[in-house]
């Protein structure tokens, strides 16, 4: 990406980085879900994700009733899984946020390390902009590294991912290995409006969502006495 | 320390009978013993916050999971987390108890408190949340059972404002 420059910024990138030899990002967002998406068909896998083209490119790939699409909230969908896997630690949690939204909630990553519930995986997917309102490139595009700040807030699991397949085994690590773990995965700042999409706005009404995500969640605890 | 043990522990306990299994809070002294009660206690998981937002998107979580919560925190703390309960629990119709202590009040000592008190109430009413006042032990128990009561049954936020008279003893 342009204007990333100097010494600073390349020599912190691991070996071999997602980045072609003209230094950009060459994973796609929505390669990475597709590699994951078998991985959340287990009804006791939760996703929670952030607004925009996270929440829509995922919903492309065929909504779950153990989806949640935080539409708003910016900077949240981590302290909600946080909540849901403290609460339920039977299931595994996954939280799919982005650069923008982590930047907003920083201290949320402090209460992650905190409290570093085991069944939480907390995937950032990076792609140095608000691509949503307009692309502003966020402090990631000038140097501001989410693995680090991570690690720095206690994180006991950090992995960078650069590719699909990269992400897919991050993450079956952090499930194998009982332990909160946040990926950061670099993406493009890329989004392909899906069929049936208007724009970031899918045809599942917000509380439609938020509904049916509650009652799965509670079907989840079994039949009741 | 003259934050009221036995006024914060009447507060506990309501909350605890109704429910309540997860505290969020961030700290301020008039919430010290119920933060302390929290924490002491096997059965309620305290998350100790950042910043008073993050306590929303808990809360929300924890509803989802099936589970009450109670976000604690200052008025400030309110005010900081406005955009959490708008797009957050409001948009997507969590219900949401918050004890907030009403600081900046009549009897307010410290100067930095008092502009927070001047607005909090009026913020509260912006947002059409429906706000209690808890200013005696008389009236603990029945305030926060039928604030439960409301915020469940209308999937909204529901604010309690810890007043001076019950939560600081006189020296």
């Amino acid at each position: 990406m342009s204007g990333r420059g100097g010494a600073t910024g390349e020599g912190s990138r691991p070996a071999g980085g997602g980045r072609d030899p003209a230094g950009e990002i060459r994973m796609r967002r929505l390669a990475a879900l597709e590699a994951l998406y078998p991985r959340f068909e287990d009804e006791r896998t939760v996703v929670v994700t952030i607004m925009g083209a996270v929440a829509a490119e995922l919903q492309s790939l065929g909504h779950r009733p153990s989806f949640f699409y935080l539409q708003h909230a910016m900077g949240l969908a981590s302290s909600i899984g946080l909540g849901i896997a403290l609460c339920r630690p039977e299931l595994t949690v996954v939280v799919l946020d982005g650069d923008g939204s982590v930047l907003m909630n920083l201290g949320g990553l402090t209460t992650l390390g905190r409290y570093r519930p085991p069944n939480l995986v907390h995937i950032v997917f990076d792609n140095e902009s608000l691509l949503s309102v307009g692309g502003f490139p966020t402090a990631t595009a000038t140097g501001a590294d989410l693995a680090g700040i991570a690690a720095a807030a206690d994180v006991p699991r950090i992995e960078r991912a650069d590719t699909p397949e990269d992400v897919l085994a991050a993450f079956d690590r952090a499930t194998g290995s009982g332990e909160l773990t946040t990926i950061v995965a670099k993406v493009e700042a890329h989004y392909t409006v899906p069929a049936g999409a208007v724009g970031f706005v899918t045809p599942l009404g917000l509380l439609e969502n938020r509904f049916q995500f509650a009652r799965h969640l509670e079907t989840l605890k079994g039949p009741r006495p | 320390m003259p934050v009221s043990l036995d006024h914060s522990r009447l507060i506990y306990d309501a909350l605890k009978a109704h429910g309540v299994r997860l505290i969020s809070a961030l700290p301020e002294t008039w919430l010290v013993h119920l933060i302390r009660f929290a924490d002491e206690d096997p059965d309620t998981i305290l998350v100790r916050l950042a910043k008073e937002e993050e306590g929303v998107g808990i809360s929300m979580g924890a509803h989802f999971a099936g589970v009450r919560s109670a976000l604690l925190m200052q008025n400030h703390g309110f005010l900081a987390s406005v955009n959490g309960i708008v797009s957050g629990a409001q948009l997507f119709r969590v219900p949401l108890l918050m004890l907030i202590s009403a600081r900046g009040e009549l009897g307010e000592p410290d100067p930095w408190q008092t502009e927070g008190g001047l607005v909090t109430r009026h913020v509260l009413d912006a947002l059409r949340i429906p706000r209690e006042d808890l200013t005696s032990p008389d009236h603990v128990e029945d305030r926060i059972a039928k604030a439960h009561v409301l915020a469940y049954a209308s999937n909204r936020p529901v604010a309690l404002l810890l007043g001076r008279d019950l939560m600081w003893e006189a020296a």
